[in-house]
Order: C-alpha cells, then structure tokens, then sequence
C-alpha cells in the first residue's frame, strides 16, 4: 500500500513544532482510509474481464485418490477451466511442486513437504483437488458440485499418539510420522537433577488454534499474456518470498512475477505465509488467460488457515531447597498437522528453547518432537511456542514452590534473570538453521524489574487477602507471570529514499502492513531521521515493485528493522542531498545544512528540495543488517472469581507490563499489547479448533469455533516501560506485539488455581472452559465426599 | 431482477438474481467495497449496514428485500472528505488496527448512538459483541463509542474510564 503521509492533519503543523516524532501517540495515517470504506483489501480488487475460483476441498481426512472427473463440471455454462494435478504438471509421471519451508528449512523435512494441489493421496479436510475457474463465484461452485471422485479412504491419524505409533505412515518414502526432533541443552541437566531438594513434574496439554484473521486470505491474479508477466494482489507478510516461491514453481523468473500488497486485515503470523492458492490461482490465470479471483469463504478458513499451538508436554524443573531453579527437562510432542507450513516448525522449536522463560536457569534438556496427522497443517499463530511453554514454566514454578512450601513470588523473585546477569545465553538448540542464531542470547533488560512494576501496578499486597476466598459465592484468585518476547528477527531489511523531479520525497521499504499501523510507525521513524514534516513524505512498503529485495513483517520485526534501514537510508539521502547542494551553494558539501526541505551554506544561500530536485534525481538505498534477536520481557497479573457452580470465570483485574526499550508511538503499542492480550485469553478461555477421531474438522464455523467477544474481557490494563533501550538497533526498539498474548494462558492458569485452592486444582489442559472447568471442581468435590 | 432503493443517499438501480446477497450487491454491482465479508454466515458483523435506520447484516440480506428501502454504508457515515465524529473518535483511541471489521463496528455504533445517545458501557459492549475484531481487545473501541455519545447528543464523557452514564 502507498500512504501520502500528509493525511495526518492536522496533527503534522503541531507535530513539527513539538520536536521529534518517535515516542510521541501519533495518529494513525491508514485511518482516514479504512475509517472511510475506502481501503484495498484483496477482495476489492476487481479487473476488467476478471473470472472467479472455487476450489474443490476434499471432505475425508486420509484417502488415496484413485481418480478424478470433471468432464461434466467442464460441460457446464460459463465454466471456463477446471484444473487438477493432471493439468498442474502437464502430464503424466511429474510429481505437483511443493511449499517450501520459509524458516528452518532442514533438508529432513524434504519428504513432508505439501503438495500444490493432491496428486494421489488426501491427507486433511480441505486439501484442495481441483480448482474451477467460471463467470462467476456461483457458477464456480454448482460446477464443482459436478466434479466425480474416486477415493479409497485410509485410516485418519488424528492425534499425536496415533502418530507416533508409526503404524499408518502418512508419507510415502518415509518410516516414521516424526519428521524431526528439536533439543535444547545447556549445562548438566541429569546433575542438576540429581542435586534437587525437590523436582516438580507436570504433563500438560494445550489445544488447537485457529488465527482468524478477520479478513480471510485472498489471491487475484493477472496475466499479461503479450508481456509474459503476472501481476498477484493479496500478498501480505512476506511478498518477496512468496514472489519467488511462486515464480520458480511457474517456470517464471523472479521479475515475471509481481506482488503487489494491499491492505491486510490481519496476519497474526499466519495469513500471507506461502499457501497453495499463492501457486494455484495465477496458474490458473495463466491457464485461461485471464485475470482470476480466489476469496477464501470462512469455512476454508478454518479449513487452511496455518493452526498452530497443539501440543503435550511431559516437563519438570529442579529446585533447590532455597527456592533456586537448578534446571528443566522434559518431552514435548507436538501435532503439526498434515504437512510443514513455510514456518511450521517455529513452534516446535521455541517450546523446549524457551522453557527457561525469563529466568536464570542453568541446566536444560528438552526434547520435542514434530508429530504429523491428518489434521490441518499447522504454522505460527501469534507468540508461536512461547504462550505453551511459558506456561509450562510459569505452572511448574508455582505448583514448585508451593509443594516446597514456598511463596511462588519470591522464587520467581529469586530466579528472574537482571541487568547483571546480561548479555544471557539462552539455551543451544538442535538442528538449528542459521537464522536461529538469533536465538542465543537476550540483549538486555531486568527481567525482575519489570515483575515488580506488574506487581505494583495491580496492587498484588492488597489484594493478596482475597487470595482463594469466597466471595458471595465466588472463589477469588489472583496469579502472575512472567515473560520474554523474542523480535526484529534478520537478516536484514532495505529502504530506498527518492527526490522526486516534482520534488517530493518518497520512501520505500520492504516491511509489510499487517494492520498493526506500520505507515504511521515508520513514517514517525522517516520524518525524525530526515528531520522533515511527516506530511512531507510519501510510504511505499511491501510490494515487490518497490525494491529488489525485502523481507516483511514476522517475528515482531517490521518497525526495527525497517525503521533501522530508513535510518541508514536517510543519512545516506542527506548525505546525498549536500552534495548535490553544494554545487549550487559554492560550498563544501559537509558545510551544508540542512533544515526540513531546505538546504542551507555557511553564507546563508539556500536551495529548497524542489528546486534542487528540477535537475536531478536523487536516490540512496539503506538496509540493515541483524542476526541477533531484541528480547522485550515483563510480566502479567489477574485477579478472577469463579463460580464454582457453572465453572464460569469472570476476569475481575488484568494487569500487562512490558518494556519494549524505546516505543514508537505508545498509542499503538498500547492496542498491540491490549489486543495481544485479549488472543490469548481467547486461547486460554474459549478457542479450540476440534477434529474428530476420522480427522474431521467440527469447528468450521464462528459459531463454533468462539474468538472473544467485546463483553469478554472488559478490565484490561497495559503498561509500557522503556527501562533498557535495545542495543542492537539504532532506534533502540525491541519488537513487541506478541508479549500480551504469550503471557495471558500462564496468568490465567496461575489466577484459577489460586481461585480454587481449597480444591486442590491443577489446571493443566487449555482451554479452560466453563464446562471443563464445571467438571474439574465436580470431582474434586466428589474426592472430598 | 431489476431492484431500486437508495445507498447513502443516492436513488439507485440495479440488476440481481434472486440469490444476490445485499452485500455481494453493494460490492460487486454498486462497487461500494466498504462493507466487508468476514464470514457470510451473520456471525462476525463486519458486513453490517443501516436499512432504514436499523442495523442488518448484509450477508445475510438478500438484495431483492431492500426493494425501496434506504441504505447507509461506511461510505455513507463521513462528511466528505472529513471524518464523522465516530470516525475521529476511533482514530483518536486507536479503535482500528487491521480495519476490516471496523465498517461494521462504525455501522453498528452509529445505528446505536443515534437511537440510544447515552448507551452506558455496558450497553455498547452488549450491542457491539455481535461485531468481531480480532486486533484491538475491544477496549479502544468500548472507549471511542462512548467519547462519540456528545456528538449524538449524549454525554460528554471521560472516556478513559470506560465508564459513561446509564440509560
């Protein structure tokens, strides 16, 4: 998407005069579009003599296809192509290309790559078989009504326990369903172990989620069959990867091949990662010939969208009769689904690597293995690995030291890691590819600080006396945790400054919208770095027509990395603008100055950018580089009441403190925290993608499968510290916008515990459900009789 | 089937089949891409648009049954170029991130605070849980309907609280 950053009057005359616009609540320049209807989502797009797709999806979790017949689909009115793998590879004996894997892309993970489109075995509900491309959408799908096929179902695997039996393998070629073991190490964890004054051992589940964009993924291909070009609108997160991945998988080269990004309602880590229709739809357009719609309906949605989170864990930590954590150990298993997405092994690999969270844990050994089945492939969700395992921490240091008869507050307090103990070294992990080595050590913080500010915000002292009480019938709790948010992941990210011959300034950026307010943040970045009016620039970001390399927005990185690189494409651009200044100043180039648009000699002759623009261009390319990972870190508390009779829980106090080292713009960072926050109560309370044992999925609708709601969750607060500035970024940003919702499940488990003391709960299996919850008090009451 | 009624406004006209959805209609035939699908089966709301002051679901409308009705979208809630108050109010509270649900959520407060100008909290959490976001937790969004009720002719409230006056 462009912005024309003057759309932030009236705020820009004020702006200028307050001094720098980083740290400042500027309002968000997207606003004055999407408030007015007038955004672009894919959906929008709309080309003369545009087609539309629907696609075939198969019904049965685990079939081989045996045969597939659309002779009478082809027949009907206004059909133009139905497409299958015959038509994919261009005859027989050539297998469909695969989606590669974006992250962590290990050579073992080659036989357990998905398909474009099935070629002879089905193995999850909704995998596509064939695409009908017709007038209309309607058309589209009475004819793949007609579509004939011959299956021969197989037995579903549908949990990771079936899967691991490895007695139904679901790839052929292959000899186990496991398709690889992540470890975390550090230190002697067998030693630590056998020094314990006491080991606590959890087994935990978490349960299936489903990111639920609000805007469901789109793709609108064009072909220009005289230019042998294909123009893709509905790119999102990563376009210069998904450009490439489609153009190799076309025979195309890489500058045949344009995605344009548009606005994007929502990525939470999975809408604009590689998905098959990124491949399928402009080869259809292709195909016929003409420019071709797919919208997503929600139903496939929920089918395809990237699942993340399932997962069992067998762990247990170490403690010393002080309280202090001598190590972690354990098992995770974790159900992947049917395939790898592009970054489906990002949460295998953060649970066992970060089960230390924020504290001084010196000896670690966990395993944790990718399991597939024949549920929808999984891949990140927002705070990926993280809200699982920081929950496993959190639970296994409360029930720790309560067991040790211990305040679980002063051994966190005891354990959290502090400005003395940086630069701290995470666990090493195996296999690792090499962007992990972001992944080994946190930059800086005070991770106890931050839990002591959370600690006073919500008044933890006072009401510690409401703890396990009952109150008009409703059992009080209150529980806190803490937590370290990885970001502003490499390797690098590029920005292009232009002085145009009408002389304007435009910037160019390869970070991505995905609705979290980037044209604001980063002009804010651009505009103090060039020391001109925001409402002086223009942002281009995200398509692949803008630069010739870019990377997008994942890991909490679009801000510091593409603020980084304006910032060294904007000293570069003023570097640029003094020598081409000086010529007409008769000066040297390092005596000019520069004030807004206007530069300046010593003499006091100056040149405005327009008028030094009418004869040249300028043009100066910035990028920035990055292989290690900031780590923002804080801490949540809640207080619940739970009515014992329904298993309802109401969210009385919800306190989230994080320190990001430096925020952009306090107002946003404000709604990424509160948002955050409010997935992850959705994850601890209310979601949970549902497949049977046939792996058929039941949650296909918003009726079912329940995000929260504006009544849910209505006391919230979030508070933002800038205590330890990154130092690893010239802004001194961290990334943040998954610190919320990976804090949210642990706070929550930790507060209904709490609540129901004097039963003796152990909550360890999300979500936690009125019902679920309703049959976790019935029995211990039962017990009690 | 030819069908008449009038969008923000304007009278038009325009042809249908029987099957046509209101919103498939205001997107496709009249280009009026404001109003977003979410889900096409009446559970997220973003589709939502004003029928004769009512709030309805355009997805699950069909075309032919606003025969001679009057209709406003998001486009419809500016004046011109400049925000409506509602619509200065989300921005100032950061009621927004991604916006694909926020046409419905503006339809649905408007419809709400024109009827009901002083709608306590409480009230517009029970009205707007029929609208899904995804993005904000609902929190900036509670706060900006409530620091629009003045320009309804509600209160003028400190909407920081999130908590105005009753009904």
């Amino acid at each position: 998407m462009n912005a024309r950053l003057t759309d932030i009057l009236p705020e820009s005359a004020e702006a200028a005069a307050a001094g720098p616009y980083i740290g400042r609540s500027v309002q968000r320049v997207e606003d004055l579009r999407l408030l007015r209807g007038l955004g672009r989502y894919a959906d929008d797009v709309m080309l003369p003599g545009m087609l539309h797709a629907a696609m075939l999806r198969s019904s049965v979790a685990h079939a081989r296809l045996r045969g597939i017949d659309a002779t009478a689909a082809r027949a009907m009115p206004g059909v133009h192509a139905v497409i299958t793998a015959t038509e994919v590879t261009g005859g027989p004996g050539k297998a469909v290309p695969t989606v590669p894997l974006r992250l962590q892309p290990l050579p073992c993970m080659e036989p357990y790559r998905q398909p474009v489109i099935v070629q002879d075995r089905i193995r999850h509900v909704g995998e596509v078989l064939a695409i009908v491309v017709a007038d209309t959408l309607a058309l589209a799908e009475d004819a793949m009504e007609a579509i004939e096929l011959d299956l021969e179902q197989l037995p579903a695997v549908a949990d990771w326990k079936t899967s691991a039996a490895d007695e139904t393998l679901l790839f052929d070629g292959t000899t186990t369903n496991r398709g690889v073991t992540f470890t975390a190490k550090r230190g002697d964890a067998d030693a630590a172990f056998a020094a314990a004054a006491h080991i606590q051992r959890e087994r935990f589940t978490v349960q299936r989620q489903a990111p639920v964009t609000m805007e469901a993924r789109g793709v609108v291909a064009d072909w220009d069959a005289a230019g042998g070009r294909l123009v893709v609108y509905g790119a999102a997160k990563v376009p210069f990867f998904n450009r490439h991945a489609s153009a190799q998988m076309l025979g195309m080269p890489d500058s045949a091949v344009d995605f344009i990004e548009g606005d994007t309602g929502g990525s939470f880590g999975a809408r604009g990662e590689f998905y098959v229709e990124d491949f399928l739809v402009p080869f259809a357009a292709r195909h016929v010939g003409r420019p071709v719609k797919w919208i997503s309906d929600r139903r496939e949605d929920l089918m395809t969208m990237a699942q993340s989170r399932e997962c069992e864990a067998d762990v247990e930590m170490a403690f010393a009769a002080d309280g202090t954590i001598l190590g972690v150990r354990g098992t995770a298993w974790c159900d992947l689904g049917a395939y790898p997405r592009t970054n489906g092994l990002i949460q295998p690999r953060n649970i066992p690597h970060f089960l230390t969270n924020a504290y001084r844990i010196e000896a670690v050994h966990v395993d944790s293995h990718v399991q597939f089945t024949n549920k929808g492939p999984a891949g990140t969700y927002r705070a990926p690995g993280r809200a699982e395992t920081v929950m496993f921490c959190e639970r296994l240091i409360e029930r720790g030291a309560k067991a040790m008869g211990l305040d679980p507050v002063e051994v966190r307090r005891r354990n959290l890691v502090t400005s003395n103990d940086m630069p701290w070294h995470f666990a090493t992990l195996t296999p690792s590819a090499p962007e992990s080595s972001g992944l080994s050590e946190a930059d800086s913080g005070d991770y106890l600080a931050a839990f002591e500010r959370c600690l006073a915000e919500f008044d933890w002292q006072g009401k510690l006396a409401l703890q396990g009480k009952v109150v008009d019938g409703l059992h009080h709790g209150i529980g806190v945790a803490s937590f370290i948010e990885g970001g502003a992941a490499g390797p690098r990210e590029n920005a292009k400054i232009e002085l145009a011959r009408d002389g304007s300034v435009t910037l160019y950026v390869g970070s991505t919208s995905v609705g979290q307010g980037l044209e604001t943040s980063l002009g804010q970045i651009a505009a103090d770095a060039l020391g001109i009016p925001m409402s002086a620039l223009t942002l281009l970001h995200g398509s692949t027509t803008y630069l010739h390399e870019g990377f997008g927005s994942y890991h909490s990185r679009s801000t510091v990395m593409g603020g980084s690189a304006i910032i060294d494409a904007a000293g570069k651009f003023k570097q640029a603008v003094r020598e081409a200044a000086a010529t007409y100043l008769e000066c040297l180039p390092e005596q000019v100055m520069i004030t807004g648009t206007e530069a300046k000699s010593p003499r006091g002759r100056s040149i405005g950018f327009a008028e030094l623009a009418k004869n040249e261009t300028i043009r100066v390319d910035g990028t920035f580089a990055n292989h290690h990972h900031t780590w923002a870190y804080g801490a949540a508390a809640a207080h619940v009441a739970v009515d014992a009779r329904t298993g309802d829980v109401s969210l009385l106090d919800y306190v989230v403190v994080e320190d990001v080292g430096r925020a952009i713009n306090p107002l946003l960072l404000r709604g990424q925290l509160l948002g955050g926050t409010v997935q992850g109560l959705g994850g601890a309370f209310l979601e949970e993608m549902v497949y049977d044992a046939e792996g058929q999925m039941l949650t296909g609708t918003l009726a079912d499968y329940l995000i929260p709601t504006a009544t849910d969750f209505p006391r919230l607060r979030a508070v933002i510290t800038e205590d330890f500035p990154s130092p690893i970024n010239p802004i001194g940003a961290k990334g943040a916008g998954e610190g919320g919702t990976i804090v949210a499940p642990a706070v929550i488990v930790n507060a209904i515990a709490n609540a129901l003391g004097q039963y003796d709960l152990n909550p360890a299996s999300l979500p936690l459900s009125p019902s679920k919850l309703w049959h976790m008090i019935d029995d211990a009451r039962r017990a009690e009789r | 089937m030819e069908v008449s009624f009038k969008v923000n406004g304007h009278a038009v006209k325009t042809e249908v089949e029987p099957r046509t959805t209101l919103s498939l209609c205001l997107r496709d035939n009249l280009k009026l891409t404001g109003t977003h699908v979410g889900c096409e089966h009446g559970v997220c709301g973003a589709c939502t648009v004003i029928v004769d002051g009512e709030a309805v679901r355009s997805c699950l409308t069909l075309a032919v049954q606003v025969e001679g009705r009057s209709i406003t979208t998001v486009e419809g809630l500016a004046d011109g170029d400049a925000l409506s108050p509602l619509q200065a109010a989300f921005r100032r509270h950061n009621a927004l991130q991604c916006g694909f649900c926020t046409p419905g959520m503006l339809t649905t407060a408007h419809a709400l605070l024109t009827d009901e100008p002083h709608a306590s909290a409480d009230r517009i959490r029970e009205v707007l849980s029929g609208n899904l976001c995804r993005c904000t937790g609902y929190l900036p969004i509670v706060e900006a309907v409530l620091d629009a009720r003045a320009a309804y002719g509600g209160p003028a409230s400190d909407a920081t609280t999130g908590h105005g006056a009753g009904r």
